[in-house]
């Protein structure tokens, strides 16, 4: 009985886990379509905002919560400005510049910082589930990705900026006749999907750890989940961490680790034969 | 059997043809200094490890140099930066030994890029260095081995932790080569000591969450976790473990951690405090010529953000070792430096005393029993003198000078 | 593309060059030049079959090195269990080429395009990668060939004249072989992008709607071209896997299919020659960086990525080209509008 209960935890925190992931990749490439071959230095950049913040004396929960989204966040903008912005409408001149920027920044990140930093501890410590010890942490991140979805929901539904997003998702030539400077909205929807990534791997440090190269396992799983789910972001996403995430996790606890990644890459496979455009390319079609 | 060395006869044949094209070169390579070559990976996912490796190198070759060179001769290193990448590795190789003709080569990290790079110096008698821990079973005249293998470590660690924490294990390792070895020699010394492998689980190397993993240890309640996990990725179990309050029920003994000289600065003294390592090295060894290493070390690079471990310090003690056979032999020719150098000699480094043994050229060394607290390792027993008991069960380069072989021991 | 291949001198050139390559270049040069060429010669084929079906046939597939992956494990398997290459040489194009027809059928019968078909490559490529890398263990064996997991395979025989398993070549003659293949693979694709098959190719590539209402089987024709790409992929593996004697996962990984991506993009999509410039250009620039231990390599070679696709957009061959044709002026009218093989249509 514990045990079923902490694999249930262990499941709903690692769709959880590939929501948080996946969401700012999701955003830049529901929105603009444009694939970010970076995501995963853009998640390195915003673990090393917490741990480099929080050996400088900054309040860990701080660091996660504001700081990694704020300088990863305006990092993105100038990104989009210098490069992103030359390749609209270019998928993958885009993907290729911005492998050539993750590259770049795997080096960059580790002549600045060097290949061994200290992370920060888990907070919170553990709890019991009967006889098993869980990280309070994990609670964290469902929560998290929880309120990261209910943020960009009601931020698309109910403010005016969401109403231009999304005007501009549907239709960008409609929208710049109508007046829509688009090019400032793909600036900051850049801008805030580079926070949300940023948000995430503020999230995933005091997990894992922080090393130059750690954003190179997760841009295959994080590309996967956006293009299973489809062009819509919130919809899209949920439903494609939510299969993946409990597939993969499922098999992984039966099975090993292996048969978990092997079994998500199979379901993925499956899931795009049936539906070539995605979950919400047939399904969930008006949602956001 | 005869199949194999049908086909190794005939490659070597093949390769004939390969020295013949090559001979003129040879005649040209009258150089005026002495040159070594250097493969540590320097970029990419093993620079952690790699950097150290190649900064104590180069202060190695200083030190000679400043002593006035080799022969008459300055020694100069070629250093090569593989990139994490196995097919670089190659291609260096190569470079090294046919086109910068060096007297002798430095490297290699992983066993894979070892067994890439190993018959290339095999083929064209390019004498060669490995300084990694591995998991044994190199059976190579042309290669000189240093670091330590599960025999001298696992061996030691096993008994230990069974005496202190009972007799129930639960093996973690990475899949690939290494793990799988080492996770056989665990069973095997566990079993050898009255104890009990209740599981083993093996882990790819780009996984970083261990959630499932935590908790099905927990349920399997075994006495002690024995981790041979590897690289970056794999630190997040040590992480996950302390995360959910299981450092104070459950030790973990690791075969790895520690040995690049950057794990225990990742992570957090809590994470670390507690769990107990056997290597060749540890920068708490308390004898002069260590002292003096260490100040050397710490002048030449006062920046620096890694920890002395055992893969850097047996860099440097092969540069010496190489470089004292040299001197003593008079000439840089393969053949009489592997007469001085497996002739019993007992060489004073940083890590105790170290000598090669003439079966296997793997080095007899002291080896170290260390427990991690606050990001340092303490070392908690010393057994002097240990051999390479496992590759000694398949390799006797005595008897087959020839043998040219990643022997996989099957236990 | 338009005239025979029989008439075009470009064609004449490019073989001529390959030929004095091949006859000269071991007179010329030492061992170890000789050996880094080859090196570029294996991963020229390797560029060809991606440049063919992403140039002439608009399939854009982002797990490419599944089938090099594919070619090189079958000819290193094979090949040890076998003690002869020349069959092996043979299995090495006929499975990837197989597996490509199956891996096709499954895609363009179900009509995935564009960036849904390059990650169902991707995740296909990466299944291969994972499943390949946990082979670690004794039990995964083909015959007397250990697969080997993460460090992969090791002593795969040198190539060797056809009958005669004991006349191995020495490096200069594998190098001559393979200079071979890759012209004999450049004429081929040359004819067939030049014959109706060709024709039909790259009618789909630019519109599939028109070319289907004419009456071509779209989907048959893009299964043909992507198991021909995929079988090439599969010779330039087994090239791969006896030149160096070695094979290991990272000839699945998504590393290398990038890398075949980033040399047909840097060359030029929609030609043949600057796949196997892009691809001689940059792993010559990778080797060199490794040689200067002061900067960091990997972000030296990101950098230069980022510069290429921001300033040649088209690719160095289309981009010389039309600066020797059309002069400048042609090329300022050109620049800036991307050439219709290469933006993905939405």
């Amino acid at each position: 009985m514990d045990y079923s209960l902490v694999i249930a935890l262990e499941m709903v925190r690692a769709v959880a886990w590939l929501v948080l992931l996946a969401s700012g990749l999701a955003i830049i490439f529901g929105m603009m379509r444009i694939i970010n071959f970076a995501h995963g230095e853009f998640l390195m950049l915003g673990g090393y905002t917490v741990v480099i913040s929080a050996r400088h004396g900054v309040n860990e929960w701080f660091a996660m919560l504001v700081l990694a989204p704020i300088v990863v966040g305006i990092f993105g903008v100038l990104v989009e400005r210098l490069v992103i912005q030359r390749l609209y409408g270019r998928i993958l001149d885009s993907l290729l510049a911005t492998w050539g920027l993750s590259m770049l920044m795997i080096g960059g990140v580790t002549m600045i910082f060097g290949n061994s930093v200290t992370g920060v501890a888990t907070p919170l410590g553990g709890m019991s589930i009967g006889d098993y010890q869980v990280p309070r942490y994990n609670f964290v991140l469902i929560f998290a990705a929880i309120a990261l979805l209910v943020a960009i929901w009601a931020a698309l539904k109910f403010t005016k900026a969401g109403l231009i997003a999304r005007a501009t998702m549907q239709n960008p030539d409609m929208s710049e006749a109508l007046g829509i400077p688009t090019r400032w909205v793909y600036m900051a929807t850049f801008g805030i999907g580079s926070a949300v990534t940023g948000f995430a791997g503020a999230l995933l440090a005091p997990m894992t750890g922080v090393v130059p190269t750690m954003g190179v396992n997760f841009i295959a799983q994080s590309f996967i989940t956006v293009i299973t789910g489809g062009a819509s972001v919130i919809a899209g996403t949920l439903t494609a961490a939510g299969l993946l995430g409990s597939i993969s996790q499922g098999m992984t606890f039966l099975a090993g680790p292996v048969y978990g990644d092997a079994a998500l890459l199979l379901a993925a496979l499956v899931l795009l034969r049936l539906l070539p455009q995605g979950i919400t390319g047939r399904i969930f079609k008006k949602s956001l | 059997m005869t199949k194999l060395s049908r086909r190794n006869f005939l490659r070597s044949t093949g390769m004939a043809g390969a020295a013949t094209l090559a001979t003129p070169l040879v005649a040209r390579a009258q150089t005026d200094t002495i040159k070594i070559g250097g493969l540590h990976d320097l970029s990419g996912a093993l620079d952690a490890v790699g950097v150290p490796m190649n900064q104590v190198f180069k202060l190695a070759i200083d030190e000679i140099n400043e002593a006035g060179g080799l022969l008459g001769k300055m020694v100069e290193p070629v250093i090569y930066d593989p990139q994490s990448n196995m097919s670089l590795y190659s291609q260096y190789a190569t470079q090294l030994a046919l086109k910068d003709r060096v007297d002798v080569v430095m490297g290699g990290i992983t066993s894979a890029s070892r067994e890439t790079i190993r018959p290339i110096f095999h083929r064209y008698n390019t004498f060669y260095f490995y300084n990694t821990q591995y998991e044994g079973g190199v059976c190579d005249r042309n290669e000189i081995t240093l670091g330590t293998t599960p025999a001298q470590t696992v061996a030691r660690l096993i008994p230990y932790g069974m005496n202190l924490y009972g007799k129930k294990v639960y093996t973690i390792a990475a899949d690939y080569n290494y793990g799988h070895i080492t996770a056989a020699w665990v069973k095997r010394y566990v079993e050898e000591n009255g104890g009990e492998v209740i599981e083993t689980e093996f882990f790819p190397l780009d996984v970083s969450q261990f959630g499932a993993t935590v908790s099905k240890i927990q349920g399997a309640k075994p006495d002690f976790v024995l981790s041979a996990l590897v690289g970056t990725s794999h630190m997040g179990f040590y992480r996950q473990w302390a995360a959910a309050g299981m450092k104070s029920e459950i030790p973990v003994m690791s075969t790895v951690l520690g040995a690049g000289g950057s794990d225990q600065l990742i992570l957090t003294a809590e994470e670390g405090n507690g769990i107990t390592a056997s290597f060749g090295y540890f920068e708490e060894i308390d004898n002069p010529t260590n002292k003096a290493f260490l100040e050397k070390v710490a002048a030449a690079y006062p920046d620096k953000d890694w920890v002395m471990s055992e893969i850097s310090e047996v860099t440097y003690e092969a540069v010496r070792m190489w470089a004292d056979a040299v001197a003593d032999a008079g000439t840089t020719e393969r053949d009489p430096l592997l007469e001085v150098l497996t002739s019993g000699k007992t060489y004073d480094m940083p890590a105790g005393k170290v000598k090669i043994d003439p079966k296997t050229h793997h080095a007899i060394r002291d080896v170290y029993i260390a427990e991690l607290q606050d990001q340092v390792f303490e070392i908690k027993e010393a057994f002097p003198d240990s051999p390479p008991a496992d590759t000694q069960m398949v390799c006797d380069l005595v008897e087959n000078p020839d043998s040219n072989k990643h022997f996989e021991i099957s236990l | 593309m338009e005239k025979p291949v029989t008439r075009d001198p470009g064609f004449y050139v490019m073989v001529a060059i390959g030929l004095a390559v091949m006859f000269a270049a071991p007179l010329m040069l030492d061992l170890f030049t000789i050996m880094q060429i080859t090196q570029y010669v294996v991963l020229s084929v390797f560029a060809l079959s991606l440049g063919y079906i992403w140039g002439f046939g608009g399939i854009l597939s982002f797990g490419q090195a599944a089938f090099f992956g594919l070619g090189a494990y079958t000819f290193a398997v094979a090949s040890i269990n076998m003690g002869s290459t020349t069959i092996p040489m043979v299995l090495a194009f006929i499975i990837p080429t197989i597996f490509g027809v199956l891996l096709g059928y499954f895609m363009f019968y179900g009509r995935l395009s564009d960036v849904y078909l390059g990650v169902v490559t991707l995740v296909v490529a990466l299944i291969f990668w994972k499943l390949i890398n946990h082979t670690a263990g004794p039990e995964y064996s083909i015959g007397s060939a250990r697969l080997g997991g993460f460090n992969g395979i090791p002593s795969i025989p040198t190539l060797h004249i056809p009958g005669d398993p004991t006349a191995w070549l020495d490096p200069g003659q594998m190098f001559q072989v393979f200079m071979g293949f890759l012209i004999v693979i450049y004429i081929a694709l040359r004819f067939l992008i030049a014959s109706d098959f060709g024709r039909v190719s790259i009618g789909i590539r630019e519109n599939e709607t028109r070319a289907s209402l004419l009456g071509y089987d779209v989907r048959k024709q893009k299964v043909v071209v992507f198991a021909i790409g995929g079988g090439i992929a599969g010779i330039a593996g087994a090239m791969w896997a006896t030149y160096q004697a070695f094979i290991d996962p990272n000839s699945v990984s998504m590393e290398m299919s990038a890398k075949a991506l980033v040399w047909v993009m840097a060359g030029g999509v929609g030609t043949l020659v600057g796949p196997i410039i892009g691809c001689i250009l940059l792993q010559w620039l990778t080797l060199q960086l490794g040689t200067v231990d002061v900067v960091n390599s990997i972000a030296v070679l990101g950098a230069i990525m980022m510069i290429l696709v921001l300033a040649l957009p088209r690719g160095i061959v289309p981009t010389v080209r039309s600066l020797m044709l059309g002069g400048y002026f042609l090329w300022k009218r050109n620049h800036g509008t991307t050439i219709p093989g290469k933006a993905v249509k939405e």
